[in-house]
């Protein structure tokens, strides 16, 4: 460049830190990370077991049943969620669909994975997401945090989770859940601070100790935004699936990502279809849920 | 039930991080002006000296920001005092523990508000029976007693109606159902009846009144509607400005209002409604037959009753039935039509 030849070299090309000094830097953290990780395997160990037990018997119970009484219990399950004949129909023929392209066992495995990592979303999120609606500085200390987890990209967080826990199932599934959790956390906290203050009022004026108000008054009124947040930790989960398959989490998403490496076009294409169809069964069923949940609130006089 | 009057005695709230330190100087002469401007801090109650009758309404009037519906939550301490005592049965409520606060709460007192505040979750009956649910009482048991009073309040019918699928004035029933069924010996209304058109206003006065005249519970009723104070109050006070103005009987506050704020209020009232036959009764004199009045009668009443009588003079008679005064159709309408302020001086002068 032109401008270069008047300028001195330090103001033209960035002065980087030598590579040496980070190639030593490097080696403190990575050494010292890995050496942490050594020295307490034990903890990890024990913290990994049950959620390796709890992910296998699902995984197991999903994909060893019968074909015929899984679509069965899902159509049971989609109907009582949504009472609607139209979803429930419609889940029936995407899981169809999905059987007859022989990803029938596939899609149980992410459909294992996507029901633990929600379920251990939502243990997680709504009792954090209770802390937070009740102190303004439990709140402004995970905020941040909520904002770094959900900026950071996705690839970004599965090397401390690889590091930490190595590949396999339950290092995916926790890199899943910790994509998936802000939003039930956050709109758990959202939901119990927008219930009426008028309501509140009373609740106390008729004496309710605060876990009284909470199960009897902040908890039924945000159920409708809560219910919004499992929806989202739902939808983030199936998307977070398919990178977590990078790690070793087997279903459609592995599928998908050999259909990348090796450009396999329809193959691809049907393992996306395959996770869109479950995305959108999920989807609709927790939704009609929600509003049949806010049926109460409908006004009828003006 | 024994019920026990409600003792306010110099109470003071400042709104504002530091409000106990400005309580010598507002004692001292400092304006709610001054101390907003110079020191942010707003005055909410200034010196409150109340003393509520023990089954019997008390009415606070005043108009929007005068401190009234922070008066009422002083009561149940849903605002914490800045300085002084509301003393209730021999206990200050502003000194109760938090656990002693959530007890009183409980058993002592049941709220209405002015936006209903309803759980919109519950039906009619849960929410009717929603006070007993926290005080622990058995849905068997608690169910019983929501149901007799959504009769009384006149909601047959509706217990399975969730709260938005009814009017405000049957909303406004739930949140006096919901109270009652608390069998609590406080009954705080704040602005209760404020939210309804005019016709409902009146009609759920009136059960009201029919349900105290039964209950005989201590009632502070919030509202900034004069007609509404003097028909339902058995003492009136009357706020501006976070200060007590005036406070006496509805016919003390028409016939001798404290100031010119007063004045002008209580221009525009209907006096027939308020003033009784005792008060402007004339002296006893000629036959002691003819047609009897009580003298706690109001005008109105009256001066309907003579006419229905065909008399133009009437018998005024105390609560033992003797006579102590006449009263004449000429007496009343002048009574009714004169504005406060000669009528003022007349009493007086007499």
């Amino acid at each position: 460049m032109a401008t270069c030849e008047f300028l001195p070299n330090a103001l033209c090309s960035f002065p980087a830190i030598g590579d040496q000094y980070i190639r030593e830097t490097r080696k403190v953290i990575d050494d010292g990370f890995k050496g942490i990780v050594r020295e307490y395997g034990f903890v990890i160990d024990a913290v990994t077991q049950p959620l390796q037990v709890f992910l296998n018997s699902f995984e197991r119970l999903f994909t060893n049943s019968p074909w015929i009484v899984v679509l069965i219990a899902m159509m049971a399950i989609v109907y009582a969620g949504s009472r609607s004949i139209r979803i429930t129909v419609g889940t029936a023929l995407a899981m169809c669909a999905i059987g007859l392209l022989g990803l029938w066992n596939d899609a149980m495995i992410t459909l294992a994975i996507t029901t633990v990592a929600t379920l251990i979303a939502i243990i997680i999120g709504i009792p954090i997401g209770i802390l937070m609606a009740r102190s303004d500085r439990i709140q402004g200390t995970i905020n941040p945090v909520l904002d770094v987890m959900q900026t950071l990209p996705s690839f970004v967080y599965l090397i401390p989770v690889v590091v930490i826990f190595g590949i396999g199932k339950v290092p995916g599934l926790i890199a899943v859940v910790i994509y998936a959790v802000p939003p039930m956390i956050r709109l758990t906290n959202l939901g119990i601070r927008l219930v009426d203050k008028e309501v509140l009022e009373a609740a106390d004026a008729f004496g309710s100790s605060s876990s009284q108000k909470l199960w009897n008054v902040q908890m039924p009124l945000a159920l409708p935004t809560i219910m919004a947040g499992i929806n989202q930790t739902i939808m983030m989960s199936l998307a977070m699936v398919v990178v977590a398959s990078m790690v070793g989490v087997g279903g459609l998403g592995k599928n998908t990502l050999q259909a990348i490496a090796n450009q396999f076009f329809t193959y691809g294409f049907m393992n996306g279809f395959a996770l869109v169809a479950i995305a959108i069964i999920f989807d609709r069923t927790s939704q009609a849920y929600g509003k049949r949940l806010q049926k109460h609130s409908e006004v009828v006089h003006g | 039930m024994a019920s026990h009057g409600i003792e306010i005695k110099g109470l003071y709230k400042i709104f504002g991080p530091r409000g106990r330190d400005y309580v010598d100087a507002v004692k001292a002469g400092l304006s709610k002006a001054d101390l907003n401007e110079k020191h942010g801090h707003v005055l909410g109650l200034k010196n409150i000296d109340i003393s509520m009758p023990a089954g019997g309404i008390t009415v606070v009037m005043g108009l929007s920001g005068s401190g009234k519906s922070t008066l009422i939550r002083h009561i149940n301490r849903l605002i914490e005092p800045t300085y002084g005592e509301v003393v209730y049965d021999g206990l200050d409520v502003c000194a109760m523990k938090e656990s002693e606060l959530r007890e009183f709460r409980r058993h002592r007192t049941a709220m209405v508000f002015q936006k209903f505040a309803l759980l919109p979750h519950r039906t009619v009956i849960e929410n009717t029976v929603y006070g007993l649910d926290i005080q622990g009482v058995p849905r068997s048991e608690s169910t019983k007693r929501g149901q007799y009073w959504i009769e009384r309040v006149g909601l047959n019918g509706f217990e399975n109606h969730y709260p938005n699928h009814l009017s405000g004035g049957m909303q406004q029933r739930v949140g006096l159902a919901r109270a009652l069924t608390n069998d609590a010996d406080i009954l705080l209304m704040d602005e209760a009846y404020s939210a309804l058109d005019p016709l409902i206003r009146v009609d759920m006065q009136t059960v009201l009144l029919d349900i105290q005249a039964e209950l005989k519970k201590t009632v502070v009723f919030i509202t900034h509607d004069l007609d509404e104070a003097l028909r339902l109050g058995d003492k009136i006070a009357i706020l501006r400005d976070g200060e007590v103005i005036q406070q006496g009987t509805g016919q003390e506050i028409v016939l001798s209002p404290a100031d010119d704020y007063i004045t002008a209020f209580v221009k525009e009232v209907n006096r027939g409604r308020v003033i009784r036959a005792g008060t402007v009764m004339r002296p006893l004199e000629g036959p002691t037959d003819g047609l009897r009045l009580s003298s706690a009668m109001m005008l109105e009443a009256a001066a309907k009753e003579m006419c229905e009588q065909g008399q133009n003079r009437a018998l005024v008679v105390d609560d033992a039935g003797v006579p102590v005064g006449i009263l004449d159709l000429q007496t009343i309408v002048s009574a009714m039509v004169t504005p406060a302020a000669t009528e003022h001086q007349q009493i007086a002068a007499e």
